[in-house]
């Protein structure tokens, strides 16, 4: 019934910053692998930040990849403000991308030890040509944007917390004064306390900036906090699309709702009341058969399949892509009791 | 700061300083020479070291010093060309095979493969034999052979510096290829530059000296090495002396090359060994005696202390006590550095080189119910507990797993090994344990190997592994981490069910506050080595009394279904001090809202959540809290409220 409705989400507040269409991206050659991403698009506009959900193997980080140009993509068009990027080479985007950057997920590789913060904050001020007396006023400024102080660029990062790297690469980022972050799992390797830091550092920036954020993660919680729109893949293939407090709450998806389930909350009568949920629900375990090609790729783990799912794929119709859209709703968890 | 690493070692010193010596002295050899190169001294020839000639003097009387002196950069200058010209073609020929991938690399690679094929010496004599005797032109067609080993060294390095992430964050900003190979590949190869361009070097000097021998050297008056060696060699038997000389230099200029290698890449792998080896733990504590009231618990730990580096060195974990009745699961959870990891492994005797228990007890009521004190026990001791009653699983289940090696095999080993069974009953119980954690086809599962699966199939499998000896007591680190979410969910439920039908004892490491809600009974919060709270999960997490608890748990973005997102989640400023600088007092003061000057003293742990005593009780109630102003209702917390059911707007 659910699937009959338009798909609730945030009005889009102007033109797409980022535009992704049918983007597919294959390791290897035609037919020997299923593409990592399969036919994937969204958009993402100004002040917005969409998150990109999915397990290993979803393909997320390559469509992060493929939108910076570090992988080539075989079919499909990516645009930034408009402008076509999509086989644009990184000498190119010098150009065409300079509002494009990003944040990687490992904090501890992604600050070149040899280098000094400063260092690693000015050498994208070189490449754009930043007068260099304006670079070092520039770096102190997004330094203080991140909440570091303005010693810590004549610093190595082997001095800093895995959270204080984190905001240097976010600072990295922010040096260019950018419109477009592909954020690549940046928290995900954060304790919880300085994760909570960054998290709120990156909401800030978001509503202080106007950036459009494409926010790749595993965990829902975290995409719940930071999105307005959520995309959730599996195996390179949009499941469900649709607004962070709808996907969350009232998924339309079996893959959506055993993602929503599968994460643990702290408190041990509700995890305990989810956990019978979870394991009543009846998803199959994950890697236990390959799904075929021609289906839909989560019907070997569905507890809705019917033989349908292995013959054709579900198109995305209002945000699901599932044959059986109608039967979700009694899946979904009970909510919390009164 | 960087660079004298290598002169650190009295080798290092030595090596770099021979060499240097030798180039100087080559450099201003005309300004102190006590003889021109060719003056020849009629009356003393074949003389042996006087005060005139301090080396002597050669067939025709002239000086060996001199001559040696003059001719060090005839014989070192071409070999330094040769290197110079092998890292000028195989390093940039690495870096571009690593940055365009494979076409290319194939190329260069079958490339350097063709010189590596070549016969060296026969090139270089066909090479005299072609153009004549040039010795830097013939040691620069070595340096073009000795390029294809310098680009198969470097194109696995360039192509593993290339993975990290600064490279890619690079080349998104736009930086330009030859900008992120100068700046951000090429330094990190230095180490290995310099090693290897210290050996080839000596190869180089040793190679010149051996062609200049056989004749294909500068030219007969000039005075290279291999040319002196050479004459000298004509006069072995009346005067044998005329050998040594340049011999002793040649060889020295070789040792001092490898060893300025051996300096420069030894530096950093002697950094990384802990000085300290080791004690045996008896040493540091004696055991303790036989009578202990464990109160029926099956671990009863008290006071432990971790330290690295000895007695002088700093604590990691300091006194930690807990205890755990049969069949019940512990969490240790914690921030990374908090000391957790250490504590669980502690336990079975498992701490890394250079760290050791300093102090404390572990009872253990092992399969003698007797029980003993693991903290006191030798490692061989440890060695028959570890498997067979205590098992650990860890964060990555494919290291655990050995590649070469089918599950199968890797199964019924220990099966054999612990039980004392025959092969096909090993088999038997390796099928029905696969099948204790949920996996179907056991058949294929033994003939596959650890490659062909998924991480959580593997950890399913690393738990089939630590089940083998039937322990009492499974230690747990971070077993779910590295799975996605959904896998995690089945394995936790995995755990659960093993703990309920085996009777399994576990304690669980874990940073995820709901994964210790979804798996444990009891929790102790551990804070900068210590443990700062511990209770009941739905104690500690329904009810926390420390401060940490409660700001860890509203740091935490997870809410269950029905409850609103906060629109900033309440983080806790600042980090977890490191070892060096925990405070005598509260280690959490210097980051906690309620912290007054009484924190500043040391915070014993005193009875929480409703325990009567603080340890040892006979029905378990214990629960307790290090803090001076624990907090007493959830209207102290932090934490957003619940609201009422449904999605607020």
């Amino acid at each position: 019934m659910n699937a009959l409705v338009p798909a609730p989400s945030v009005p889009v507040l102007s033109a797409p910053a980022l535009s992704v269409r049918d983007l597919t991206v294959r390791y290897g050659r035609a037919g020997k692998t299923l593409p990592a991403v399969d036919g994937v698009s969204f958009d993402v506009a100004p002040g917005e930040t969409l998150g990109l959900v999915g397990e290993s193997g979803s393909g997320k980080s390559t469509i992060g990849k493929a939108i910076l140009g570090l992988q080539p993509p075989n079919t499909g068009r990516i645009l930034l403000h408009g402008t076509d990027i999509t086989r644009a080479s990184l000498r190119q985007r010098r150009v065409t991308a300079i509002d494009l950057r990003v944040v990687f997920q490992d904090p501890y590789s992604s600050l070149n030890p040899a280098q000094t913060i400063g260092q690693t904050l000015t050498e994208p001020l070189q490449v754009l040509r930043v007068p260099k007396d304006q670079r070092r006023p520039r770096i102190l400024e997004s330094l203080a944007a991140v909440g570091l102080p303005a010693d810590a660029a004549d610093r190595y990062p082997a001095r800093f917390s895995g959270g204080q790297r984190q905001r240097i690469a976010i600072a990295r980022a922010l040096v260019c004064d950018p419109q477009v972050i592909v954020l690549d799992e940046p928290v995900s390797a954060l304790d919880l306390s300085t994760q909570a830091q960054v998290l709120n550092l990156l909401a800030d920036l978001r509503d202080s900036r106007q950036l459009a954020l494409l926010f790749i993660a595993h965990d829902l919680g975290v995409v719940r906090f930071l999105a307005q729109r959520v995309v959730v893949l599996y195996r390179g293939q949009v499941m469900e699309a649709g607004g962070a407090e709808e996907v969350t709450q009232r998924p339309r998806h079996p893959y959506s709702i055993a993602l929503t389930a599968a994460a643990p909350v702290p408190q041990p009568a509700e995890q305990a009341r989810r956990r019978a949920a979870r394991e009543a629900l009846g998803v199959g375990a994950a890697g236990a058969t390959p799904p075929a090609a021609a289906g839909c790729p989560f019907a070997t783990r569905c507890p809705l399949t019917t033989d349908v799912c292995h013959r054709e794929r579900p198109p995305l119709v209002s945000g699901v892509a599932c044959h059986h859209a109608d039967q979700v709703a009694g899946l979904r968890l009970p909510t919390r009791a009164a | 700061m960087r660079v004298p690493r290598a002169l650190r070692t009295v080798g290092g010193v030595l090596s770099a300083a021979w060499l240097v010596f030798l180039l100087l002295a080559s450099v201003t050899a005309s300004w102190w020479l006590p003889y021109q190169v060719d003056a020849q001294d009629p009356a003393h020839t074949l003389a042996g070291p006087s005060a005139s000639h301090w080396l002597g003097t050669d067939d025709l009387g002239r000086d060996v010093l001199s001559r040696i002196a003059a001719g060090s950069w005839i014989s070192v200058g071409p070999a330094l060309l040769a290197v110079v010209v092998a890292f000028g073609i195989g390093i940039p020929l690495a870096l571009l095979a690593a940055e365009h991938g494979r076409w290319v690399e194939h190329g260069f690679s079958r490339f350097a493969e063709l010189l590596l094929a070549l016969p060296s010496i026969v090139i270089l004599l066909a090479f005299v034999g072609a153009v004549g005797v040039h010795p830097w032109a013939i040691m620069t067609v070595l340096g073009v052979l000795l390029s294809a080993p310098v680009y198969r060294i470097f194109l696995g390095q360039a192509q593993s510096l290339r993975t990290r992430l600064y490279v890619d964050a690079a080349r998104v900003n736009g930086v330009s290829s030859l900008r992120v190979n100068l700046r951000h590949v090429l330094p990190a190869m230095a180490t290995t530059i310099a090693v290897q361009a210290a050996q080839l070097f000596a190869i180089s000097v040793l190679i010149e000296a051996g062609l200049a021998f056989m004749g294909f050297g500068p030219s007969v008056p000039s005075p290279s090495w291999g040319g002196l060696i050479a004459a000298a060699s004509q006069h072995v038997y009346d005067d044998p002396w005329l050998m040594v000389p340049t011999g002793v230099v040649l060889a020295l200029t070789v040792i001092a090359a490898n060893g300025l290698a051996d300096a420069v890449g030894g530096g950093r792998e002697r950094e990384a060994v802990p000085a300290r080896h080791r004690k045996p733990r008896t040493t540091v504590r004696a055991a303790a005696g036989g009578t202990h009231d464990a109160g029926g618990m099956l671990l009863d730990v008290r006071d432990l202390t971790v330290a690295v580096g000895g007695p002088d060195g700093h604590a990691l974990v300091t006194g930690v006590s807990f205890a755990l009745p049969p069949g019940t699961v512990l969490g240790l959870v914690g921030e990374s550095g908090c000391g957790k990891t250490m504590t669980a492994r502690a336990l079975p005797g498992l701490l890394p080189a250079g760290v050791e228990v300093t102090g404390g007890s572990v009872w253990f009521a092992g399969r003698d119910s007797a029980g003993r004190d693991l903290a006191g026990l030798p490692d061989k001791e440890l060695r028959a507990i570890r498997g067979r009653e205590i098992a650990v699983i860890s964060q990555e289940p494919m290291v655990a797993l050995d590649p070469m090696f089918s599950v199968g095999y890797q199964l019924t080993q220990p099966i054999r090994r612990f039980r004392g069974v025959g092969r096909a009953e090993a088999r038997r119980i390796a099928t029905e344990l696969l099948g204790q954690v949920g996996i179907v086809d056991a058949g294929r599962m033994l003939r596959s190997y650890p490659h062909q699966l998924s991480g959580g199939m593997a950890q399913r499998v690393c738990i089939a592994l630590a089940l083998t000896g039937s322990p009492k007591l499974l230690i747990a680190d971070e077993p779910t981490t590295a799975l996605d979410v959904t896998v995690q969910a089945e394995i936790l439920s995995l755990l659960r069910a093993l703990v309920r039908t085996t009777g399994l004892s576990v304690i669980i490491v874990s940073h995820d506050p709901g994964v210790v809600a979804d798996l444990c009974d009891e929790v102790a919060v551990m804070y900068a080595g210590q443990v700062v709270e511990s209770g009941t999960v739905a104690e500690v997490l329904g009810q926390p009394a420390h401060p940490y608890t409660a700001a860890l748990l509203a740091a935490n973005p997870h809410v269950a279904e029905g409850l609103p997102v906060p629109e900033r989640l309440p983080s806790i400023p600042g980090t977890v001090p490191a070892p060096p600088d925990w405070p005598t007092g509260c280690r959490f003061a210097s980051r906690c809202s309620l912290a007054t000057a009484e924190c500043a003293a040391p915070v014993p742990a005193t009875p929480a959540h409703g325990a009567a005593k603080v340890h040892g009780a006979a029905n378990h109630a214990t629960g307790t809290v290090r803090c001076v102003h624990p907090l007493s209702s959830p209207a102290e917390l932090p934490v957003p409220h619940p609201v009422e059911r449904g999605v607020p707007s």
